[in-house]
């Protein structure tokens, strides 16, 4: 049995992820779908906090809210006039897409139903994990480490940078 | 002079016709062709120095203990190696042919090089467009010839035999800006291919059966051993049968249609007077004296086994035969003087063919005054003088033509009075093919026409009246063109006689004419190498003088002076006359099969099934490709909305299969 | 009540099958790659859930999302560079009228 104000702040970000998830992809001023992203990423963040992985959360909130999402706007604020509405989307087009979503969403959550047996399971109890033992496990080479995946993405990030800056260097 | 000198008989003129034909044209013209003359009198001398060797020499391995002359194989190294027993070889062979033929071949192209140092020049003494290209393929004729000559396999003479075909291809139409030039090369080349093809054969089927490319099979020793050997592989190779024939007898007829396509016998011989159109030296050396008695030179290499092979014989005897007639009485009606010596040069062919068929009967020479192999001995004979007095006469032709420019005898006319060395040379020609003694002709000719009725008196009497009829037209030539009536001058200058280069090698030649017929051929050129001896046969000799008296009397009265006599017999059997004069309609009947029957029904319908039906499936892949590819080009629609979507929906049925099986 | 581990899936799908239709639906190319991020950012949460329900005290899960947020995060730099790069050149970011690369 789940404590009351774990429920309720179940709920909130439970809708606030549905309906921000919903008002990104429909509404017509691209400003307005990159704040609604932001609203949800933050449910998303909080959904961490929830979890009991409140590094992740955070990593969630300064990358994802706090990079991208200014990524997004400065892009946005580039290449759009503000206030500018995105054209009237073709109907024909609007329902393929909407069928398409819809099929593949019926057909996970007819699966995610049929697995009642993983599906009830409750929230079992975790111990916090400390950021000593996360560090220790990131940069350790033992059986768990994630040593490897760490550089590789390291070097990602660098081959990103310098790709950036290529591509988006003025000729 | 060491008989291996003969290497360099053949070198010479292979080495010119590279210089000339690489380096001549940045050279001065006339340098070209005394350079030319220069190169062929080095070779003649040469080859006369090994000829004489050959012959007279008494070198190792050159005469057997019997007094008999041996062949000499110089060199014979393998050319190409395929297998054990498949090995083509290159050599140099030396026997008694050969080492005539070496004087023949040098002698008549040494009288060309040097008189188209005239002929090839306008009346400025300018030389020609394209001389040095002329003493180029002379050149390289004059070496395949000789290379033809001296080989000492089949393939060898094969391949030979091609090269000439391609020096006589290229001279005919020398002057290629002439459409009718181009048309005779092609026709040459094309009949000659088609011949050489049955050659090929021929030889196929025999080298397969002997299981090498030599004469006379590989386990025999030399030509004499052949015929009392039956054991030879040759001597086997007729146990095989194919439709009623033996192999040998395929392959031996296969490989006489090769040698009858460049010797032109009937009925292959449609390409030699085309092929006059060619510039008239270049007829004296190829068409007259040379290449075409290629055939005549490939049936005697083979003698032997033809006369192993009496069915094979038998067809030559016949061809032969009927060839001499038929192209004797075409020649009588000619106009063209280079197309009435062309007749002339087949007919005369013929009776060297003939004469080689005529020595043997049932698979035997025939016993000629306890000698064998008569009719061998004279047609190589015949072989050796006719070269001489019918290069002198189409020499002589080449001098009038360019003194008159025209080929027809009605340009010319009463010509004596302004060439007389000429006239003369021509006379000597006349008398010597016609057979009158002591000129060369007729000795050689006598020996066939003994031959001949030795085979039977049918063939004597055949034989004896064709020489009559080439008494006949020989002198019609002769009187028409130097005789008739006065001359009219067509041309801004008068005819008169060549300068030296030309008139030297008719005055040459014509002395050989004159004492050919006393050198002693019995002794020299025999089938086995063996002296034969002969005597004049009294009957023979002066029944055929007297017919070619006859003959001569004959064109005397109706063509000496001026008359209607030859135009009332033209009009009494006009149809005859106008079949003689367009050849029997030999080539009507060619270009009627070719065009008419292959050409409209077999190549058309199969062009058709080509192009329908072959290239109409290809073409229908290629449409299919095309039309498919331009459908589903528009999947490729470079919107990633469109191919997320289909992804997207693949990977949902993915799913929703995968959970059905998983669930249920 | 309790929380399952089916009532935290649920808006990850639907937050996912926004950024199904949002992706096939948007012209803008920002637009489409918002509806990227949202698909990532459900998956992002569904390794989250599974690794805390079903191996709580592991941290595969937690891992792969830590890494997927990183790559994410270099992906969307590179996407904005491209799109920016393309909109001066083409003068526009609708993903329709970029279509030069078809055959």
């Amino acid at each position: 049995m789940e404590s009351v104000g774990n429920i309720i702040m179940y709920f909130v970000i439970a809708l606030s992820i549905i309906v921000f998830s919903v008002l990104t992809v429909t509404t017509r001023k691209i400003l307005r779908s990159a704040t609604y992203l932001l609203f949800v990423l933050f449910a998303t963040a909080a959904l961490y906090f929830q979890m009991d992985y409140p590094f992740l959360g955070a990593v969630q909130i300064a990358v994802y809210a706090g990079g991208i999402v200014v990524l997004f706007v400065f892009s946005i604020l580039l290449t759009q006039r503000p206030g500018d509405d995105a054209a009237q989307l073709i109907s024909t087009r609007r329902w393929l897409g909407a069928v398409a979503a819809i099929a593949g969403v019926g057909v996970t959550g007819y699966a995610l139903f049929s697995y009642a047996k993983f599906c009830g399971k409750q929230l079992p109890a975790m111990g916090d994990i400390d950021m000593a033992t996360l560090g220790h496990f990131l940069l350790s080479t033992d059986k768990w480490g994630y040593l490897l995946p760490f550089e590789a993405v390291s070097v990602l990030l660098l081959a990103c940078i310098i790709g950036g800056v290529v591509i988006a260097r003025r000729r | 002079m060491p008989l291996s000198y003969t290497i360099a008989v053949i070198a010479i003129p292979l080495l010119m016709f590279l210089f000339l034909g690489l380096v001549g044209v940045k050279m001065e013209k006339k340098l070209t062709g005394i350079l030319g003359c220069i190169g062929m009198l080095v070779t003649t001398v040469l080859a006369y120095g090994v000829a004489l060797t050959y012959f007279f020499g008494t070198g190792e391995g050159q005469v057997s203990a019997e007094g008999v002359r041996q062949a000499v194989t110089v060199f014979n190294p393998d050319w190409l190696s395929f297998s054990k027993t498949l090995v083509v070889r290159m050599g140099i062979m030396l026997d008694p042919i050969a080492a005539m033929m070496l004087i023949v071949i040098t002698t008549v192209s040494m009288m060309v090089h040097l008189y188209s140092l005239g002929y090839m020049c306008d009346h400025h003494g300018h030389a020609e467009k394209g001389f040095q290209r002329y003493y180029a393929f002379l050149a390289l004729f004059t070496f395949s010839m000789l290379g033809l000559v001296v080989a000492t396999n089949l393939f060898q003479i094969f391949i030979f035999f091609e090269m000439v075909g391609v020096s006589s291809y290229l001279l005919i139409g020398f002057y290629y800006e002439s459409p009718a030039a181009i048309h005779a090369s092609k026709k040459a080349f094309i009949v000659t291919r088609l011949a050489d093809l049955f050659f090929l054969v021929g030889i196929l089927i025999l080298s397969y059966y002997t299981q090498t490319f030599d004469f006379f099979g590989s386990d025999v020793n030399g030509i004499a051993g052949l015929l009392d050997n039956p054991q030879s592989s040759v001597a086997k190779a007729g146990a095989t049968t194919f439709m009623g024939c033996s192999a040998m007898a395929w392959a031996l007829t296969f490989i006489f249609i090769g040698g009858a396509g460049k010797s032109a016998m009937y009925p292959l011989h449609i390409w030699l007077p085309d092929a006059m159109e060619g510039p008239t030296p270049v007829s004296a050396l190829i068409h007259a004296a040379t290449m075409v008695v290629a055939g005549v030179y490939l049936v005697a290499r083979l003698f032997p086994l033809y006369v192993i092979v009496q069915g094979a014989m038998d067809i030559i005897c016949v061809v032969g035969a009927f060839t001499a007639f038929y192209a004797a009485a075409i020649a009588c009606v000619q106009s063209d003087i280079k197309r009435a010596l062309a007749f002339s040069t087949i007919s005369q062919i013929a009776f060297m063919m003939t004469s080689l068929a005529v020595s043997s009967a049932d698979g035997k020479l025939i016993e000629i005054h306890g000698g064998y192999g008569l009719g061998y001995m004279a047609s190589m004979f015949h072989l050796f003088t006719h070269a001489m007095f019918k290069a002198l006469l189409f020499l002589c032709a080449g001098a009038i033509i360019h003194a008159v420019h025209s080929n027809e005898n009605d340009k010319m006319h009463g010509l004596h009075k302004y060439m007389p060395i000429t006239s003369f040379a021509f006379l000597i020609g006349c008398l010597a093919i016609a057979g009158i003694p002591p000129f060369a002709g007729f000795w050689s000719k006598d020996e066939i026409l003994v031959a001949a009725y030795e085979k039977g008196l049918g063939w004597g009497i055949w034989m004896s009246m064709v020489a009559g009829m080439t008494a006949f037209y020989m002198f019609r030539i002769y009187f028409l063109i130097f005789h008739w009536k006065k001359h009219e001058v067509h041309t801004e200058h008068e005819p008169s006689d060549q300068p030296w280069t030309m008139t030297l090698p008719l005055i040459i030649l014509a002395t050989i004419s004159i004492v050919a017929g006393f050198v002693p051929a019995a002794n020299l050129v025999t089938w086995d190498g063996a002296p034969l001896h002969t005597q004049l046969n009294w009957t023979v000799a002066g029944s055929s003088v007297l017919i070619a008296c006859v003959g001569i009397g004959l064109a005397y009265k109706m063509y000496y002076k001026e008359n209607t006599l030859p135009q009332r017999m033209a009009d009494s059997c006009r149809g005859l006359w106008t079949a003689a004069y367009r050849r029997f309609y030999m080539d009507e009947l060619y270009q009627f099969i070719t065009h008419k029957v292959i050409f409209q029904g077999i190549c058309k319908p199969i062009a058709k099934f080509d192009r329908a039906v072959i290239d109409g499936f290809f073409n229908m892949l290629a449409e299919v490709t095309n039309t498919v590819s331009f459908g589903i080009r528009k999947l490729q629609s470079g919107s990633i909305q469109g191919y997320v979507y289909v992804y997207f929906i693949g990977a949902l049925l993915l799913a929703a299969v995968t959970a059905m099986f998983v669930i249920f | 009540m309790n929380l399952t581990l089916l009532m935290y899936l649920i808006p990850s799908l639907i937050m996912f099958g926004c950024g199904v239709y949002g992706f096939l639906t948007r012209k803008n190319m920002i637009a489409i790659m918002i509806s990227l991020e949202l698909m990532l950012n459900s998956i992002d949460i569904n390794f989250v859930v599974f690794n805390r329900y079903l191996f709580p005290g592991q941290m595969e899960g937690m891992f792969f999302t830590l890494f997927a947020i990183a790559i994410a995060a270099a992906e969307t730099a590179l996407a904005l560079a491209i799109i920016i790069n393309v909109f001066r050149i083409a003068k526009d970011v609708d993903i329709n009228k970029i279509n030069k690369l078809k055959f």
